[in-house]
């Protein structure tokens, strides 16, 4: 069911997004683009002691994007880098067939896009953005 | 009932009937052209002028058909015009590598239309920069038309090219090619005319438009997926070098030199896609049998149809308000984005295209970044319309 997709929470998250705007003074960022629907997400993190203690984003894309953008800024916030990047690899495998896998709170509401695989890009664009933002370090 | 020649159209999509509109990205294929594919490979599969055997001579004699067919339906002088190649971009790569690379020069203009696909616009791009040349737009107005009077203040004696495409794949124009290639012409400047979304709406004739070179894709006429064809005018094509070298091309080689074959052999060096070009025939067979000024005006009914239903909906708009258009409507809501809106769509079974449909300097043109499309072909009915417009409502109740 289409509705299973665009459900309250990712139409809310689309159209008011967590942690829009950006960090005055970022350790890490990363810019992200999807030639396919021109979703642009650009990520910036403030990364001390290995934990990420702020996060902003800017950018457009279509509600899918935007809405896995803001989930993913707000469950991040406060883990460290390895736990994002872990939470990241489940969420990947999870969308993209792995059924085995632990509940993974509001990232659930983007598991349906597993019925649409040319969309699967616009769930996990954040978390590209945000492998290559760890991957940065100071810009 | 035309729909019945088309077995795809039978089948679901996501449960639901199909309801196919995406014709301008690729047209379904109608059974005389998947029989013929079936049968190629069944009962007449050699390769072409090499064969000693009588299989080979009817896989050649058959091959050559396709070209005959299809030269006529174009109304060319010579099938030796028509060079097969495996769709519209390549043809149009052929002509600015060969003939750009030969005939423009530092200071040099080619000017191309802002509503080009890619396809006839990179490959200018591309030649201009390895060549010294400039690449000049040829601006459109906010309906979605080439601003004439900027494209006649354009025309210089330093234009050497101009690149448009006949019906914009985007925004459906119908563009005034003849007209524009006289006035090109007046310059001596040749023109390349990108004919991707023109052959299976409208009826070409080469001859009477007075095109130097005009690019064809088969996929988009019912045809199979993997072939195309240029049409160039043959001292065009004369005076040009190969693109591309190898069998089948030449005349003679030896190790200090080569000379080449004449047309059309000259441009298709390899095998060519025998088992796309044999079948090509039957699609063009379907479409002499269709009264092509009828289809078109079916189809752009459609399109109209679809136009204003989807416009009373709240916050949507069109993109693209030309007054000559084919059946292809840009559509724009202002409560989702277009991938969103083609999503939702897919899962009412509307197929669709979303994004910048391969126009990203159209689309910055009128400042978007994706539409969502729907483009309409021979087989489309009034049905398809209301499936479409019912799964835009839908899209608006999620959206709110
Ligand atoms: C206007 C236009 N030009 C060129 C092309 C490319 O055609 P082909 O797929 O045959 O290379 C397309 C198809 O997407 C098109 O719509």
């Amino acid at each position: 069911m289409i509705e299973d997709l665009y459900q309250e929470l990712i139409i809310d998250h689309a159209r008011f997004p967590q942690n829009r705007g950006s960090l005055a003074a970022p350790s890490h960022s990363a810019h992200q683009y999807n030639p396919l629907c021109g979703d642009e997400v650009t990520l910036q993190l403030l990364v001390e002691n290995g934990v990420i203690q702020d996060i902003a984003f800017e950018g457009q894309g279509c509600a899918i994007s935007t809405a896995a953008t803001s989930i993913m800024t707000t469950l991040i916030k406060g883990k460290t880098t390895e736990e994002a990047k872990a939470l990241g690899q489940l969420f990947r495998d999870k969308i993209t067939g792995n059924a085995e896998i632990e509940d993974l709170g509001e990232l659930e509401a983007l598991v349906p896009i597993k019925e649409y695989p040319m969309r699967v890009k616009c769930a996990t664009l954040p978390w590209h953005a945000l492998l290559d933002a760890l991957r940065s370090e100071t810009t | 009932m035309l729909t019945a020649n088309f077995p795809i159209l039978e089948i679901p999509s996501r449960g639901k009937r199909l309801a196919y509109l995406d014709n301008a990205a690729t047209t379904q294929k109608p059974q005389s052209v998947i029989d013929a594919t079936a049968h190629y490979y069944r009962e007449q599969n050699a390769n072409v002028h090499r064969g000693a055997y009588w299989l080979s001579q009817e896989a050649t004699a058959l091959f050559d058909q396709t070209r005959v067919q299809l030269a006529n339906w174009i109304n060319a002088e010579s099938s030796d015009e028509v060079i097969f190649t495996k769709g519209c971009t390549e043809s149009i790569n052929l002509v600015a590598h060969s003939w750009g690379m030969n005939n423009l020069s530092q200071g040099d203009v080619i000017l191309v239309s802002r509503m080009e696909h890619h396809a006839n616009f990179v490959p200018w791009q591309q030649v201009s920069i390895a060549k010294g040349a400039s690449i000049v737009e040829i601006p459109i107005t906010d309906l979605g038309e080439i601003d004439l009077e900027a494209y006649q203040n354009l025309l210089t004696g330093r234009v050497k090219m101009v690149a448009i495409v006949h019906v914009s794949n985007s925004i459906g124009t119908i563009n005034p090619i003849k007209k524009m290639i006289a006035m090109a012409h007046k310059v001596g400047a040749k023109v390349m005319v990108d004919g991707a979304q023109a052959l299976a709406h409208l009826k070409v004739d080469v001859q009477d438009l007075g095109v130097d070179f005009y690019a064809i894709s088969g996929h988009k006429m019912y045809g199979p997926t993997g072939v195309g064809a240029l049409y160039g005018k043959r001292e065009l094509l004369d005076a040009m070098p190969p693109y591309q070298t190898g069998g089948s091309m030449i005349r003679t080689v030896s190790f200090e030199e080569t000379t080449f074959a004449a047309l059309p052999d000259k441009f298709e060096p390899g095998t060519p896609n025998i088992g796309g070009i044999i079948p090509w025939a039957s699609a063009i067979t379907f479409l002499e049998g269709q009264n092509l000024l009828e289809v078109a005006a079916q189809e752009a009914n459609l399109a109209q149809v679809l136009e204003k239903q989807i416009e009373q909906i709240n916050g949507i708009r069109v993109v693209g308000k030309a007054a000559h258009r084919a059946g292809i409507v840009s559509i724009l809501a202002d409560w989702t984005h277009a991938h969103d809106l083609g999503t939702i769509l897919d899962s009412e079974g509307v197929a669709v295209r979303t994004g910048h449909h391969c126009c990203m300097p159209l689309m910055k043109r009128f400042n978007i970044v994706a539409t969502t499309r729907a483009s309409f072909g021979i087989y489309n009915t009034m049905e398809d319309v209301d499936q479409c417009v019912a799964a835009v409502q839908k899209a608006k109740r999620i959206f709110g």
